[in-house]
């Protein structure tokens, strides 16, 4: 089934009578990774939740080239701040096939699978919660892949990391990027930012600034804002 | 001070003589108890969780409600209880008045408020820390509730026992809709009860102190069951 091409009209979220993103025009093809970025408080968080399907619209539509439930179904999120289960790291793992009725023993299997990929083989049984903050974005990025979705959205999946981690985690998005999985995640990080992306989202005030080609936006940005945010200047 | 000693001297006896009328009190004493705090953790627990996960506009006249009815006076319930299960009353033709099913019944609803208003507060937290990624995840209104519930059984086991707790000292509405009948609806409470009436002090307390060890016997062997403390971090 296909979920792209996805096209945003004029969606909005409002809260308390204040915008914080929109209003946004925006079509995605299926292919690549779309890194979202803006300086703080740009509604990068907003967008990818609004187009995920997890915050409300205050206006305007998302289509998707299937229905709107199959869509979340093939989707998966990883957060800023990995959310574990109270569970170990297997039953982290496994969780979202048991939710689709994967027989237990072929779920258990595939998580073994996917926690010798994200180097958390020897760490199955320990509970998640205690893990460090690296293993748990490790093994959230993996509970998000294990379901196999067609489109990963990430919220600053490497915010809070070290080198080490930040390289593991790329590794992992680059290996699903591969696999045919779209990428959709917002990040700080411009050098994470050259290194990930095809397309570029640039939000300034919850509007789409500008947005092109990684190639294009990175070496010939088109708008004064865009080039001064590239320069580390303070953009408003 | 000479009846606290003469009672624990003679629970200590009544206890290593296993006696018969003790060991029948104590039996139905805690198979009343514990089929209450069952049928309640079944109606609480997941009206716990749908409260917690489910926006509905009467949520927080729900949740005012169960936390007014913790206090729910006992003997008002075994009052309400009798005039249901009396003769002439609307579920007279069961037959239930003194009867341990009756105690059963006065038990649940005394204790069911409280394990839902304590089971509440920790899946609310806990749903809290979830919300996120089980949206995210586009899961069911059940699995939700399933999810919590599981993840949140150590929280609920308190509630469990906090119900447990309140269920085995409960003498007034037992009183009233049991009848302490000798080898029929007498749990050691009401046992207690009517030897304090009839002047027996040392029995009274020897019972008293049975049914604390009973109490926290079966605490201790829930969390040593439930694994509490064993597994840190969750």
């Amino acid at each position: 089934m296909e979920l792209f091409p996805m096209q945003a009209r004029g969606i909005e979220s409002r809260r308390h009578g204040q915008v914080l993103v929109g209003p946004v025009d925006l079509r995605l093809e299926g292919q690549g990774a779309c890194v979202v970025i803006g300086p703080n408080g740009s509604g990068k968080t907003t967008l990818l939740r609004l187009l995920h399907g997890t915050a409300r619209l205050s206006a305007g539509r998302i289509d998707w080239a299937c229905s709107t439930e199959e869509a979340r179904h093939h989707q998966g999120f990883v957060f800023q701040r990995p959310v574990m289960l109270r569970r170990t790291v297997m039953e982290n793992l496994a969780f979202p096939l048991r939710l689709r009725k994967v027989p237990a023993g072929e779920a258990r299997a595939r998580a073994r699978d996917w926690a010798a990929r994200v180097g958390l083989a020897g760490m199955l049984e320990r509970p998640a919660p205690v893990l460090s903050g690296g293993e748990q974005q490790k093994l959230a990025l993996a509970r998000a892949l294990i379901s196999e979705p067609k489109v990963l959205f990430l919220d600053e999946p490497c915010a809070a990391l070290d080198g080490r981690a930040t390289r593991e985690i790329e590794e992992i998005l680059t290996a699903a990027k591969s696999n045919g999985t779209r990428l959709i995640l917002s990040t700080h990080d411009m050098g994470q930012a050259r290194r990930l992306a095809d397309d570029v989202l640039f939000l300034l005030g919850g509007r789409i600034h500008e947005s092109g080609p990684a190639e294009t936006f990175f070496n010939r940005p088109e708008t004064p804002q865009a080039r001064a945010f590239l320069r580390g200047d303070i953009v408003e | 001070m000479v009846d606290l000693w003469s009672g624990l001297a003679q629970a200590f006896w009544l206890v290593v003589t296993l006696d018969g009328e003790l060991v029948e009190i104590a039996l139905r004493s805690l198979r009343v108890t514990l089929s209450a705090l069952a049928v309640a953790c079944v109606i609480a627990l997941p009206l716990a969780a749908f409260v917690a996960v489910k926006r509905f506009r009467a949520r927080r006249f729900v949740i005012a409600i169960l936390n007014a009815l913790m206090g729910l006076p006992p003997v008002v319930v075994g009052l309400i209880v009798y005039v249901f299960l009396s003769r002439s009353g609307p579920l007279g033709v069961m037959g239930l008045l003194f009867t341990p099913t009756a105690m059963i019944i006065a038990q649940t609803i005394i204790i069911v408020p409280l394990i839902a208003s304590i089971a509440h507060q920790s899946i609310r937290d806990l749903w809290q820390e979830y919300h996120d990624l089980l949206i995210s995840m586009n899961v069911t209104q059940g699995q939700k509730i399933r999810t919590l519930l599981w993840d949140c059984r150590r929280a609920l086991l308190t509630a469990a026992l906090a119900g447990f707790g309140r269920a085995i000292g409960e003498v007034g509405a037992i009183m009233i809709v049991g009848g302490n009948i000798d080898h029929a609806t007498r749990v050691l409470t009401t046992a207690i009860a009517l030897e304090t009436g009839k002047g027996e002090f040392a029995l009274a307390l020897a019972l008293g102190f049975v049914l604390i060890g009973l109490a926290v016997a079966v605490n201790l062997a829930i969390h040593w069951l439930g694994r509490t403390e064993r597994e840190g971090a969750w």
